[in-house]
C-alpha cells in the first residue's frame, strides 16, 4: 500500500435537506507525502468541497478522511482545530491576511494559535520564510498595505509557518497577473522539494497543473481522470 | 489567553473610530450614574445634616414623665460601652418647665441644663452665642434670640423663674443665643447642669440622656445595643428615625427612583455595546473564520470579544469616573445660591464610584457574551466559501 499522507475513503458529501445536491459522490484517494499535486475540473465540479473535506473546515456526509494514518471522522471540533494548526495549511484565492496585523505578525499567527507567545526562535523562523517568498523589505507592513501579489505570499508563508507535512491551495493564483502566478508556482515547487511538503492545489490553469506531478481531474463529485507523470 | 488578547486590543485599535465611540458610551453612562448618585446622596446627606445634625440621635428618657434618671454618670458610662464605635457627643440634659417674669411680662419656657462642654457636640452652642459668653456661675443662664427681643432683656440683665412646684429664684443673663429655629429661640434657656438640676430639684438626676451616632441611619441599631446596655424597664430609648418617619420613606423614595434611573442608564449602556460588538463580530468575520481555519478553538475566539468587552469597559470606566466627578464638582462650584453656598453640596463616595465602574466593567463583559457566542457558532467553511 502506498504511503498516503492524506486519503479519503468513499466520501460523500450531499447539501440541502430538501432540495439534495450531491457534490462528492463515493470519492476514494489518496496523496503520497512529499507529492505534488493539481486537481482540475468546472466550476461546481465538487473539488473546491473536496479541498475543504481534506483540510477538516467540512465533514463529509458519509465516508472518511484520514490524514496522518489517523481518521478524522470521530475527532472534535477542537481537535480538528489542531490537526489543522499542526499538519495543514491553507492558501486560499484570497488571502485572508489579518489586515489589523503586519506581515511578520501574520505569518506568526498559526505558531501564536498553538503556542500563545512568539519565541525569539519562531519569530526568527517567521523572517526566515518571509526571505524565502521575498518579502523582507515588507515584513513590518501591515498586510493592506502591500500589493496583491506579496499580501498572497504572505497567505503561503504563513501556510509554511507551523511546518505543515501538506499545502491545501484553492486556486492561490486566481487573483494575479501572469508573472506573479509563475513565481508563486515556482516557490511552491521550491518548497516542495527543499521541505518535502505535499502540495494539493485547485487550478482552472492547465499551464499550472501540467507542471504538477499528478494531476487530478473531479467532474460531478467523481474522478475522472487520475494522471500520475 | 495572551494571543486572544493582543487580538483583541489590535481589533479595538485598528477601529479607533468606532472604539471611541463605544468607550463614550460607556463613560456617558458611568457619569450620569456617578452624577446622580453623587447629587441625590450629597441632597440627603445634607438634609439628614439640618434635619438631625444638630439635635439628639438617640435619647433615653424616664417611661415616667417628669422622672429624672439618676446614676446618669454610670449609664452614660454604660451607654458608651454599647457601641463605643458609633456613639458620639453623649451628654446628659436636666430640664423642666419654668414660668419666667419680668416686670411687666411672664412666659412659660424650658429650662435646659448640660454641662457646657458635653452639649458642644450636638447643640454648637458657642457657634451659637450672638452675644455675651456661656455662664460657668450659677444661676448664669442664656436666652434665646427671639425671647430676649420679646422680653426686652439683654445681657447682664436679672430676671426670676418659678417651677411648676414654687421654687423661685434670680437669673444673671449672660448671653443671647440663636439656633436659628424660632420655636426654640422662643422657648429654650440654657444654663449649666448644676444650675439647673437645683433649681428643678431633680436630685442630682438628669431628664434625658442623648447623644449622636457616626451613621445617622443606623441609628435605630444602635439604639437597641443601648437599651440591651441599659437593661431598665424604667427608661425609654427612642431615635430620630421613628419620629422623622415621613423624611426618611422620602429619602427611601428617592434613593429608589435614583437607582431605577441608574439602572435604566446601564442597561441602555448594555444594549448599546452589545449592538455594536455583534457588529464588528460581523465586520470581522473573516478574520474569525481564518483564524478558526488555521485551528484556534472555539473558546479562544470568543474570548477575543468578551476581552473587547472587557477592555471597553475598563476604558469606560476611567473616562466615566473622570467625567461624572467633574461633572459633579462642576455642579457644586457652579450651581449655587444666592449667598455663594452650593445648591447641593459635593458628596464624592469612592466606594460608590467603584462600585459604578464595576458594574460598568462587569455589564459591557455581559454584554460581550452574545457576540462571543455567535462568534464560538461562526463556521469558518462560511466565510471561505463566501469570500
Amino acid at each position: 500500500m502506498a504511503d498516503f499522507v492524506v486519503q479519503t475513503k468513499n466520501v460523500n458529501k450531499v447539501y440541502g435537506k430538501t432540495v439534495k445536491t450531491t457534490a462528492l459522490h463515493d470519492l476514494s484517494i489518496g496523496f503520497e507525502a512529499g507529492s505534488f499535486n493539481a486537481i482540475i475540473g468546472e466550476s461546481g465540479s465538487g473539488k473546491s468541497t473536496l479541498l475543504n473535506i481534506i483540510g477538516t473546515l467540512d465533514r463529509p456526509t458519509q465516508g472518511e478522511v484520514i490524514i496522518n494514518g489517523v481518521s478524522t471522522k470521530n475527532m472534535t471540533k477542537g481537535a480538528l482545530g489542531d490537526l489543522r494548526n499542526e499538519t495543514l495549511g491553507f492558501v486560499f484565492q484570497f488571502h485572508y491576511l489579518l489586515p489589523e496585523f503586519t506581515a511578520l505578525e501574520n505569518v506568526l499567527m498559526p505558531y501564536r494559535i498553538a503556542q500563545g507567545k512568539a519565541d525569539k526562535k519562531s519569530i526568527e523562523r517567521a523572517k526566515e520564510i518571509l526571505d524565502l517568498v521575498g518579502l523582507k523589505k515588507v515584513e513590518n507592513n501591515l498586510s493592506v498595505n502591500m500589493s496583491g501579489g506579496q499580501q498572497q505570499r504572505t497567505a503561503i508563508a504563513r501556510a509554511l509557518m507551523n511546518h505543515p507535512k501538506i499545502i491545501l491551495a484553492d486556486e492561490p493564483t486566481g487573483n494575479l497577473d501572469s508573472q506573479t502566478t509563475d513565481g508563486v508556482y515556482q516557490l511552491f515547487r521550491k518548497i516542495n522539494e527543499e521541505l518535502g511538503t505535499t502540495f494539493i492545489i485547485i487550478t482552472h490553469d492547465r499551464r499550472v497543473a501540467e507542471k504538477a506531478d499528478r494531476i487530478v481531474e473531479i467532474t460531478d463529485g467523481s474522478v475522472t481522470l487520475d494522471v500520475i507523470k | 489567553m495572551r494571543l486572544a488578547f493582543s487580538i483583541a486590543l489590535r481589533f479595538l485599535k485598528s477601529s479607533k473610530g468606532q472604539t471611541a465611540l463605544i468607550v463614550l458610551g460607556i463613560a456617558i453612562g458611568v457619569s450620569v450614574q456617578i452624577f446622580i448618585g453623587s447629587l441625590i446622596t450629597g441632597l440627603q446627606k445634607s438634609l439628614v445634616d439640618k434635619t438631625v445634625g444638630s439635635a439628639s440621635q438617640i435619647t433615653v428618657e424616664s417611661v415616667t414623665e417628669g422622672d429624672y434618671i439618676q446614676d446618669s454618670a454610670d449609664k452614660m458610662v454604660a451607654i458608651q460601652k454599647s457601641n463605643p464605635d458609633e456613639i458620639i457627643n453623649l451628654m446628659a440634659v436636666a430640664q423642666g418647665p419654668a414660668i419666667l417674669k419680668t416686670p411687666d411680662d411672664s412666659t412659660t419656657i424650658i429650662l435646659r441644663g448640660f454641662d457646657w462642654e458635653d452639649a458642644e457636640g450636638i447643640y454648637k452652642i458657642k457657634e451659637r452665642l450672638t452675644t455675651g459668653n456661656l455662664g460657668n456661675n450659677r444661676n448664669d443662664i442664656i436666652v434665646g434670640q427671639d425671647l430676649a427681643e420679646k422680653l426686652n432683656v439683654a445681657v447682664g440683665d436679672t430676671i426670676e423663674m418659678i417651677t411648676p412646684t414654687g421654687m423661685k429664684d434670680n437669673f444673671l443673663v449672660t448671653g443671647i443665643f440663636d439656633l436659628q429655629i424660632k420655636s426654640l429661640n422662643e422657648s429654650w434657656i440654657l444654663t449649666n447642669l448644676n444650675t439647673a438640676q437645683t433649681f428643678l430639684e431633680t436630685n442630682e438626676g438628669v431628664s434625658r440622656i442623648e447623644m449622636q451616632v457616626n451613621d445617622v441611619f443606623g441609628a435605630d441599631l444602635v439604639a437597641l445595643d443601648v437599651e440591651r446596655a441599659l437593661n431598665d424597664e424604667t427608661l425609654t430609648v427612642t431615635n430620630w428615625k421613628i419620629e422623622n418617619a415621613a423624611l426618611l420613606s422620602g429619602l427611601s423614595g428617592q434613593t429608589a427612583s435614583s437607582l431605577m434611573i441608574q439602572v435604566f442608564v446601564m442597561i441602555s449602556v448594555v444594549l448599546g455595546i452589545a449592538s455594536v460588538l455583534a457588529i464588528s463580530v460581523v465586520q470581522k468575520s473573516r478574520q474569525i473564520g481564518i483564524l478558526k481555519a488555521m485551528g484556534m478553538h472555539n473558546q479562544r475566539a470568543s474570548l477575543v470579544f468578551l476581552f473587547q468587552g472587557v477592555l471597553l469597559g475598563i476604558l469606560g470606566a476611567i473616562a466615566g469616573v473622570g467625567l461624572g466627578v467633574g461633572l459633579s464638582w462642576s455642579f457644586a462650584t457652579f450651581v449655587v445660591n444666592a449667598d455663594g453656598t452650593s445648591v447641593v453640596p459635593l458628596y464624592i463616595d469612592w466606594y460608590f464610584i467603584g462600585i459604578s465602574a464595576g458594574i460598568a466593567i462587569l455589564a459591557s463583559t455581559l454584554a460581550s457574551l452574545i457576540p462571543a457566542i455567535r462568534v464560538s457558532k461562526l463556521d469558518p467553511m462560511e466565510v471561505i466559501k463566501n469570500g
